[in-house]
C-alpha cells in the first residue's frame, strides 16, 4: 500500500470518530421526518381543525392567513389534510417496506443458503418477476385485492418485492463466500452458527439504507396507486387521494394538488438524503 | 535510437511534498534529491508510508489535489517542471516521462484489448497514423517479450497472465520512447521467475539509453538493476549512494535492518531434534482435478503427499497456479480430494469415496488445526472487534465465556500486541497487527498443527521478518507444527526444515531445505534458487552485529 491509498482513508476514520455535528444534508432531512412521525403520532399538535369537516361557503380558498394551503372544492383545509395524511403516508411506507422486506428477505436468504438448484430456483423466480414493471405488478395485486389501506399496503409491498429479493439473494451469496465464513468453518463452528452469526448479519447490514430509502419509495408508489383510483377513496385525507382529487381543479386550485405533491417530493427525498447519510456513516467505519 | 548525450536527465534537489487537509496535513517527503541520468537506474526504496510513491507522482504532476510540491530544482533536461501547468504536463506525460502504474490488473482498462490501450497512448500524443501506431503497437508489444504479438494485441487485461500484463503496461508508457521511464512497483505481485524475466526486460531498457526510476518496497529485487538506491523512511532520504555501497556498507539503522529483513537472510536456527515423533498431519496421494471455464478438466494437484511431526516445519514453495494453495485447503479439510488421503492427529481427515470424512466428523478437532491466511482483514468478519473475533475463536475451542477476558489477554501477549488491542477493529490496525491476530486466532484452542497460507507476502519486509520470528518463538514456545505454504524461496528457507517445491500440481523437488537449496536437481527449483538476490544468498555482504 503507497501512502497516497491511506491518506484519504485515514481523513474519512477520523472525520467519524471527531464525532462532529451530522451535516446540514443529514439534520434537516432527519428534523423534517422527525415532525412528519410527531404529526403521524398526534397531528393535533399541529392542527386543531378537523381534515374531513366541510365548509361549502370556504371553497377554494387560495393559501392565506386563515387557510395556510388553501382550501378544497368543500372548503376542506388542505393543511390539516396534508397534517393528517402524514400518518396514512408514513403507514404505507413503512407497511408497504415491511411487507417487501420480509418477502425478499425469506426468499433471498433460502435462495442464497439453499443448494445450486433452489439458488437457481430463486433466481429465475425474480428475474421473471423482475421483468414486470413493479407499477403493473402493484396494481395487479391492488386490483384483486380491493381498496383501502390494507390491501394499498400489500399491493405495494409485492410489487417491489423482486428488486430487493435479489439485493439480499446477492448479499446473503457473498457473505457465504467471504474470507471470515470460511474462517470460522476452520474454527470448526456449526452451519447454523455461522449463518446466525456472520452471514446474516452482514448480508443485513446494508438494508438499513435499502429500508431507509425504501419508505420513500413506497410512499411514492402508494401516492401513484392512490392516484390511479385503487388507493384510499375520497374523502380521506391521504396525500395520492389528495393528488387524485385536486386533479379535477388543477386550473382553478393549483394548491389542492400543489401541497400534496410537495409533501410526497419532501418526505422521500429526506428518507433518501438521510438513508444517504446513514450510509456514508456505515460504510466509512466498514470496509 | 537518440544520441545518450542528447537525451536529458531527470534532476530532483530538495523536493518536499505536503498532502492532507486540516489538522491531518503533513509533510510526507523531505529534502529528496537525486537524479535520474540516460541509461541509468535509479531505485527509490522503502516500505509503506515511506512516501516513495507520492515522490514518483510528483515527478509527473500526480500527487494529487490539494498536494503541495516545492523542489529547489525539479528538472527535465531544460524544462522546470514545477512551473508547468496542467496542459504542460498532458504533453510531457508519455512523451518525455513514462509511467508505470502499480498494479497492472487495475491499471489497464479491463474493457480494451492491450493493443488499443497502446495505440491510445500513441494517438493521444498524435503520433502518425492509424495504420503505422499498428504497427507500432506489435513492435513495442514484441519489444518487451510478449510472444505472439499480433494474438496478444486483441486480448483485453484478464486474459493475460500477471507477467504479461506488467510488460503490456510497460510497453504502454514505452509507446513514444521515453527518455524517461517511471516504474511503481514494477515487480511486486508478480511470481518469482516472472520477476525475474520483467527485471531482465527493465535492464534491457536501460541499456538502450532510458533512465529508469524505480520505486519499491523490495530493496533485494530492486538491487539488481538498480545503479544508485535511495532508502526512504517517513519521507526522508536516510541513505543514498551506489548500490554496491549502500548494500555493502549500509550507514543508517533504517537500511540495515531492510537488508536484513529480506527473507532467506537467516537461514533457519538449527533446532533440537523434536522430542516426539508423532506424526501430526500426514498426506498421500491426494488428486484434485479442477473443470475450468472451457469445460476442459486440469489436475490442480497431482499426487502430493507429506508428512509433518509436531514442532517441525514444511515449506510448499511454487508460483501461482502450482497447486500449493489447493493442497492446503485439502489439508485442512475444506476441500475434498479426488483421491488419496488425509490423517490428522492420527485419525482420518480427509478422504475419497469409501473414505470420504463428514464435515461433522471433522468439527470437533478442527479447532486443533489453525490457519493463517495472506489476508487477514478480508478472514475477519468486519463488525467485530478483536475481543470478539478472539472470543468468537474461544468458543470453538470450548473456552467458557467466563475465561474468556484473560484468555484473550494471554493471547495477545502471546502475539506480542497491547492488550488494548481488543478493543479496536482489525481495519483501524496496521497490516502486520493483522496478521498478528489472525495467528492469535489461530493458537486460541492450542493448536497441534497451523497452516499458513503465504502469511506474510502482503505485508513489509520489516514486518515479514517480525512476524517470521513470532512464528518461530510459538513453534519453540509449544511445539506446534507449520504447513507453510510461500512463492517466496527466501521465506520458505527461513522457517522451514523441509520443503516440497510445486510445479504443475505436482512435487518435482523435496528434501531438507538447505539440501535442496544447495543442490536444487529440478530445473524449476535452479530457477528458483537462481531468484534469491545473491548478496542474500551468499550472506558475505549482511554486516555482522547489524540487528
Amino acid at each position: 500500500m503507497t501512502l497516497s491509498d491511506v491518506l484519504p482513508g485515514r481523513a474519512i476514520a477520523s472525520r467519524i470518530r471527531i464525532g462532529r455535528l451530522p451535516p446540514a444534508g443529514a439534520v434537516i432531512p432527519g428534523l423534517f421526518l422527525v415532525l412528519l412521525i410527531l404529526a403521524a403520532i398526534e397531528p393535533r399538535l399541529f392542527t386543531a381543525a378537523n381534515p374531513l369537516a366541510i365548509a361549502p361557503r370556504e371553497a377554494f380558498q387560495p393559501p392565506g392567513p386563515a387557510h395556510l394551503f388553501g382550501t378544497d372544492q368543500s372548503g376542506r383545509d388542505i393543511f390539516t389534510r396534508v397534517i393528517y395524511g402524514a400518518r396514512q403516508s408514513l403507514l404505507l411506507g413503512v407497511g408497504a417496506i415491511t411487507v417487501s422486506m420480509s418477502l425478499a428477505i425469506t426468499l433471498g436468504v433460502i435462495g442464497g443458503l439453499g443448494g445450486r438448484i433452489t439458488q437457481r430456483a430463486v433466481g429465475w423466480t425474480l428475474d421473471v418477476l423482475f421483468s414486470f414493471p413493479t407499477l403493473i405488478l402493484a396494481l395487479l395485486f391492488a386490483s384483486h385485492l380491493g381498496n383501502g389501506i390494507g390491501p394499498l399496503i400489500i399491493a405495494t409491498g409485492i410489487g417491489n418485492v423482486p428488486g430487493y429479493a435479489r439485493m439480499v439473494l446477492g448479499q446473503v451469496v457473498s457473505a457465504r463466500h467471504a474470507g471470515y465464513v470460511e474462517a470460522a468453518r476452520a474454527l470448526g463452528h456449526s452451519p447454523a452458527r455461522i449463518i446466525r452469526r456472520h452471514i446474516l448479519p452482514n448480508a443485513m447490514r446494508p438494508l438499513i439504507v435499502t429500508v431507509t430509502m425504501g419508505i420513500g419509495q413506497a410512499i411514492v408508489w402508494s401516492s401513484a396507486l392512490s392516484f390511479l383510483g385503487l388507493g384510499a377513496k375520497p374523502p380521506a385525507a391521504e396525500w395520492g387521494t389528495m393528488l387524485s382529487m385536486g386533479r379535477d381543479f388543477v386550473q382553478r386550485a393549483w394548491w389542492m394538488t400543489f401541497f400534496p405533491g410537495l409533501f410526497i417530493v419532501l418526505t422521500t427525498l429526506s428518507t433518501t438524503m438521510f438513508g444517504r447519510y446513514l450510509q456514508r456513516r456505515l460504510e466509512g467505519r466498514l470496509p | 535510437m537518440t544520441d545518450l548525450t542528447v537525451r536529458p536527465s531527470l534532476v530532483v534537489e530538495g523536493l518536499a511534498v505536503t498532502l492532507g487537509r486540516g489538522e491531518h496535513r503533513r509533510r510526507v517527503v523531505n529534502e529528496v534529491s537525486f537524479t535520474v541520468a540516460p541509461g541509468k537506474a535509479v531505485a527509490l526504496v522503502g516500505e509503506s508510508g515511506s512516501g516513495k510513491s507520492v515522490t514518483a507522482r510528483s515527478l509527473v504532476g500526480l500527487a494529487g489535489d490539494g498536494a503541495d510540491v516545492t523542489a529547489r530544482a525539479l528538472r527535465y533536461g531544460d524544462i522546470d517542471l514545477s512551473a508547468l501547468g496542467e496542459r504542460a504536463w498532458r504533453r510531457l506525460r508519455g512523451k518525455d516521462i513514462g509511467f508505470v502504474l502499480q498494479d497492472a490488473l487495475v491499471s489497464l482498462d479491463p474493457l480494451r484489448a492491450v493493443g488499443d490501450e497502446i495505440a491510445e497512448a500513441l494517438a493521444a500524443h498524435g503520433w502518425g497514423t492509424a495504420a503505422s501506431r499498428k504497427r507500432r503497437v506489435l513492435e513495442l508489444l514484441d519489444s518487451v517479450g510478449i510472444p505472439e504479438p499480433a494474438l496478444r494485441a486483441r486480448q483485453r487485461p484478464d486474459q493475460l497472465s500477471g507477467g504479461l500484463r506488467q510488460r503490456a503496461l510497460i510497453a504502454t508508457a514505452l509507446a513514444l520512447d521515453p527518455p524517461i521511464l517511471i516504474a511503481d512497483e514494477p515487480t511486486t505481485a508478480l511470481d518469482t521467475t516472472v520477476q525475474a524475466q520483467i527485471l531482465a526486460l527493465l535492464e534491457t531498457i536501460k541499456q538502450r539509453g532510458t533512465g529508469l526510476l524505480i520505486i519499491s518496497h523490495d530493496l533485494a529485487v530492486v538491487s539488481r538493476i538498480a545503479d544508485e538506491v535511495v532508502v526512504l523512511h517517513h519521507g526522508e532520504a536516510v541513505e543514498q549512494g551506489p548500490t554496491a555501497e549502500v548494500l555493502s556498507r549500509p550507514r543508517h539503522a533504517y537500511t540495515r535492518l531492510l537488508i536484513n529483513s529480506v527473507p532467506g537472510a537467516r537461514p533457519r536456527k538449527p533446532r533440537a531434534a523434536p522430542t516426539s515423533s508423532d506424526t501430526v498431519l500426514e498426506a498421500d496421494g491426494l488428486v484434485k482435478s479442477y473443470v475450468g471455464p472451457d469445460g476442459v478438466g486440469r489436475l490442480a494437484v497431482d499426487d502430493v503427499g507429506f508428512s509433518l511431526r509436531a514442532g517441525r516445519t514444511i515449506g510448499i514453495v511454487g508460483e501461482s497456479g502450482s497447486g500449493k494453495s489447493t493442497t492446503a485447503r485439502i489439508a485442512l479439510g475444506l476441500l475434498d480430494p479426488d483421491h488419496g488421503a488425509v490423517r490428522f492427529d492420527g485419525a482420518p481427515w480427509a478422504g475419497s469415496g469409501e473414505a470420504r470424512v463428514r464435515e461433522r466428523d471433522r468439527r470437533r478437532q478442527r479447532p486443533h488445526l489453525g490457519v493463517v491466511y495472506q489476508d487477514p482483514l478480508s478472514s475477519f468478519d468486519p463488525r467485530w472487534t478483536v475481543a470478539e473475533i478472539l472470543g468468537d475463536a474461544l468458543d470453538a475451542g470450548g473456552v467458557p465465556e467466563g475465561e474468556h477476558a484473560t484468555r484473550i489477554g494471554e493471547l495477545l501477549e502471546r502475539v506480542r500486541l497491547p492488550a488494548e488491542t481488543a478493543g479496536r477493529r482489525p481495519l483501524q490496525l496496521s497490516g502486520g497487527q493483522r496478521q498478528r491476530i489472525a495467528i492469535a486466532r489461530s493458537l486460541a484452542a492450542s493448536p497441534k498443527v497451523i497452516v499458513c497460507d503465504e502469511p506474510v507476502s502482503a505485508l513489509d519486509v520489516s514486518v515479514q521478518a517480525q512476524v517470521l520470528d513470532l512464528l518461530d518463538d510459538l513453534q519453540r514456545e509449544t511445539g506446534v507444527a507449520y504447513l507453510f505454504i510461500s512463492h517466496d524461496l527466501g521465506v520458505i528457507r527461513q522457517v522451514s526444515d523441509e520443503v516440497l517445491v510445486m510445479f504443475g500440481g505436482r512435487v518435482v523437488e523435496r528434501g531438507p531445505t538447505e539440501e535442496v537449496l544447495g543442490n536444487p536437481q529440478h530445473p524449476f527449483t535452479q530457477k528458483l534458487v537462481a531468484a534469491i538476490p545473491a548478496h542474500v544468498a551468499g550472506l558475505d555482504l549482511v554486516p555482522s552485529g547489524a540487528p
